[in-house]
């Protein structure tokens, strides 16, 4: 069974039609082409996945495509360029964040929603915003770091 | 393609979503959060053929106070439970719950009502919803019912649910004035299913445990109102033997499974020491209330 649909992704606008059992993570990748948001689990543990779906961090391979008709999509792809790389980017680079880097888009989205919408104060809000998200190089002391520095240039939450 | 075919509607209300629940002969799931169901179909444990999203039904996400009850409806989100005023003033042991539920981006998504539908012996909304007193509504081709949370969750994973039906809302009664609060849970890391948990509530009079309730998980098939601990405690001395004999009650009286994350044995163990720390919270609390009520 497919639909017709249209959505948002990184501010561009596509239309097209979806099996009803595409998952979102398979659609951005092989249909859209956008192969940053990586796919590990595939059931909703590890947290590569992560993208944020109408402002909020989401599973990707949790959630249907045709889910995600008439909704506003940001993948890592949106967060910067390798020549111009976001604040959160910036930052992972700066503390040494990511090894291999496969759990990285990741970590980057669901940081980019703790940042909009969480208190990051001490280093246990920290550790728990990140607590969804596995990293196997078990890289976690400098992710912590780079999301200090994020939550100290943002300040506390109003 | 990780989810055998099915067939997927999106419900314009109620009604449309019972409709095509019913049309479906018996094999049709609904979608909320999808944080329980989405992971079975990948795995292709769960096939529906049907597969009716409710996300987009109006007036489902809302939590409203009514006389004697918190209504949450069928997509209020664990994100609104854990961030909402009126459940952190009114039911304060739900509101520290929900601490322990998954991860943010999980609670970004996952329901109340859909946690208590999927029945999962370790989650916390079960527990919570029988410690709470809940009423389950739900609503059919045939128009609408309410269950008790106790008649609600038959075993695990397993309610008593009709095929053509949907929970529409699950109604809390908050605690009176004076309760206390105790919550205890043990999982291998934060935000992992519990290995056991309890909640308590409980109620002080002139030095005694006054209309105690006890809610357990990960201690049975599903999760467990322990009434028979509940009629022993009540009207004892608040004190530590009591509270050290109603642990042993506990222990003697519940019989957990063995799994690769603990044994019986261990479950057991973890049982009686989560008991005896989730009682002693709750009389205190319930003191801090009433105005330092000390025997």
């Amino acid at each position: 069974m497919t639909h017709a649909m249209t959505l948002t992704v990184n501010g561009l606008t596509y239309t097209g039609v979806v099996d009803a059992r595409l998952l979102l993570s398979d659609f951005l990748r092989h249909e859209l082409g956008l192969t940053g948001t990586h796919v590990g689990c595939e059931h909703g543990v590890c947290g590569a996945c992560t993208i944020l779906l109408d402002g909020r961090s989401a599973r990707s391979c949790l959630t249907l495509a045709i889910q995600a008709d008439g909704a506003t999509i940001e993948t890592v792809e949106g967060l910067g360029r390798m020549s111009d790389l976001g604040r959160v980017q910036q930052a992972f680079r700066d503390h040494h964040g990511l090894q291999c880097g496969f759990c990285t888009p990741g970590f980057l989205m669901t940081i980019t929603d703790m940042l909009r919408h969480h208190s990051l104060d001490s280093d246990a809000e920290i550790r728990e915003a990140l607590s969804g998200n596995i990293c196997r190089c078990t890289g976690y002391q400098h992710i912590v770091d780079a999301v200090r520095e994020l939550a100290r240039e943002r300040g506390p939450l109003k | 393609m990780k989810p055998a075919r099915f067939d997927y509607v999106r419900a314009e209300s109620i009604a449309h979503a019972v409709e095509v629940l019913a049309n479906a002969g018996g094999d049709g799931k609904v979608l909320a959060g999808g944080q329980s169901l989405m992971p079975m179909m990948n795995f292709r444990l769960v096939k529906p053929s049907v597969l009716v999203d409710i996300n987009h039904i109006p007036g489902l996400d809302r939590i409203e106070l009514g006389p004697g009850a918190v209504r949450l409806g069928a997509l209020v989100r664990h994100r609104m439970t854990a961030q909402d005023l009126q459940v952190a003033r009114h039911i304060p042991v739900l509101h520290h719950a929900m601490k322990h539920v998954a991860h943010l981006t999980v609670r970004n998504r996952g329901t109340f009502c859909g946690s208590v539908c999927h029945a999962d012996p370790a989650a916390e909304m079960p527990m919570m919803t029988l410690l709470l007193d809940g009423t389950i509504h739900v609503a059919s081709p045939h128009g609408t019912r309410t269950m008790a949370a106790r008649d609600f969750l038959t075993g695990a994973l397993t309610t008593a649910l009709a095929a053509d039906e949907m929970v529409t809302a699950v109604d809390l009664v908050p605690p009176a004035a004076g309760t206390g609060w105790g919550f205890e849970e043990f999982s291998r890391r934060h935000g992992d299913y519990a290995l056991a948990a309890i909640a308590v509530l409980m109620e002080r009079a002139d030095g005694r445990v006054r209309n105690p309730r006890i809610a357990m998980m990960g201690i049975a098939d599903t999760a467990l109102r322990l009434t028979a601990v509940e009629a022993a405690l009540a009207g004892r001395e608040g004190r530590a033997h009591v509270f050290d004999e109603a642990a042993e009650l506990i222990v003697a009286s519940i019989t957990p499974n063995t799994d690769l994350n603990a044994s019986a044995d261990y479950r057991r163990h973890l049982a009686g020491a989560l008991a005896r720390r989730a009682l002693s919270q709750a009389w205190d609390r319930a003191g801090a209330l009433s105005g330092g009520d000390t025997p």
